[in-house]
């Protein structure tokens, strides 16, 4: 499927600068163009997918469709599902938060889509295709639901309306089950298009430079450290590496576009998937920003147990991986 | 004389909108107040679920995305009558 892309690698490198075959230098530009240029593509074509989705299921419709319907203990699931195919920003994650428990949306079933939306997102997917492939991508985006799904579940359990601020218990006390009656728009496809496009070069213009020098370091590390080289550190075998990989990822606020691709070659030299896989989920749920920003609807405290019990979780798949794959 | 509001908390696609709102209206000389509105509890009032927002004479615009420079111009323009 991405033969061309080889042979235009192959083209540029040793016919257009006319360098040589088993140079050094000349082997890392090939594997660089040919890594940029797939993984870019792929990516493209995932936020596009996702943004034809996104189009016909905004943030609104997935709201008043949680609110009004009864799923009989499936609310979780259905809340993570649609946390997949929701873009996130973490500075929209207030906003959303109210506007789901102003809607009657219980907090568990928010928190399920609060997880998921974000460690799940079209990023974070193009970049596993291109990098690990189709089965290791429906794991990822498996494994992410099952936690959202999971967590909301836990997260339920607790009795954890006292630790809102004030503001937020005002505004669920004055919750409207119905909500406002949501104009469908009958917008055809080639209206929508110019603007799914529009959307999918900003997210692209937002990540192209991390991806680039994500893969750029990444090839860099790949011929300098010597394979299986982390197998005697971090092996499947050290029990404190799932933990720590998840818990040192967690404050990270790198983005999914400029990790992943060290990841991957962290991978190819000897780190269990499990603990990789950890680590991603780590930096890409949680972050300590977005917990600044959680602060004018929750209590340090609830802000404490959320970031907990979702850590807690992504230890427990972390270990759960390692022992399946 | 349109009131145009910027609603977000400060995230850089905030930033970006808020940005690409002036230059819109520099360049276009529609005749406008632009209001950035970065408190929580007064975005909530709009009862919205993403940032940023565009809000134009107390009509939510844009939600969630960065329009392009044309859309922008359009719906402003569009507007005025």
């Amino acid at each position: 499927m991405f033969e061309w892309i080889e042979r235009m690698a192959d083209w540029i490198v040793f016919d257009l600068l006319g360098m040589k075959h088993g140079q050094h230098l000349a082997e890392a530009l090939n594997f660089f163009i040919y890594d940029s240029v797939k993984i870019l593509l792929l990516l493209f074509v995932v936020i596009f997918l996702m943004g034809i989705v996104n189009s016909y299921f905004p943030i609104e419709k997935v709201r008043n469709f949680l609110s009004r319907n009864k799923f009989y203990g499936l609310e979780y699931l259905m809340a993570a599902l649609f946390g997949v195919v929701t873009p996130f920003c973490s500075c929209s994650s207030v906003p959303l938060f109210i506007g789901f428990v102003r809607g009657g949306i219980p907090l568990g079933v928010t928190f399920s889509f609060l997880i998921t939306s974000p460690l799940v997102n079209e990023v974070a997917i193009g970049l596993f295709v291109g990098l690990f492939g189709i089965k290791i991508t429906l794991i990822y985006v498996l494994s992410g639901v099952l936690l959202g799904t999971t967590a909301g579940i836990i997260l339920s359990k607790f009795k954890l309306e006292q630790f809102l601020t004030a503001w937020t218990k005002e505004v669920i006390a004055n919750a409207e089950r119905e909500g406002e009656a949501f104009a469908e728009e009958k917008t055809p496809f080639k209206e929508r298009l110019p603007i799914i496009w529009n959307e999918v070069i900003n997210i692209l213009k937002d990540v192209v430079l991390y991806v680039l020098v994500g893969i750029a370091i990444g090839g860099l590390m790949h011929g300098y450290i010597p394979e299986g080289f982390f197998e005697q550190y971090m092996g499947k075998d050290n029990l404190f590496a799932v933990p720590m990989a998840t818990i040192l990822a967690v404050p990270m606020y790198s983005n999914a576009a400029g990790t992943l691709p060290i990841v991957q070659v962290l991978v190819a030299k000897g780190i269990p998937l499990g603990t990789a896989i950890a680590f991603m989920m780590g930096v890409v749920g949680l972050s300590l920003p977005e917990a600044m920003l959680l602060k004018k609807v929750m209590t340090m405290k609830l802000i404490g147990i959320f970031f907990g019990v979702v850590t807690l979780c992504i230890i427990i798949s972390g270990y759960l991986f390692n022992v399946i794959l | 004389m349109k009131s145009i509001k910027i609603l977000g908390t400060g995230c850089p696609k905030c930033k970006q909108i808020s940005a690409l709102v002036e230059t819109v209206v520099n360049e276009t000389g529609i005749e406008a107040t632009i209001e950035k509105v970065e408190d929580i509890i007064e975005i909530m009032k709009y009862n919205v679920l993403s940032t940023p927002v565009i809000v134009i004479d107390e009509k939510i615009a844009i939600k969630g995305r960065v329009p392009s420079k044309t859309e922008l111009t359009a719906l402003l323009a569009v507007k005025k009558q």
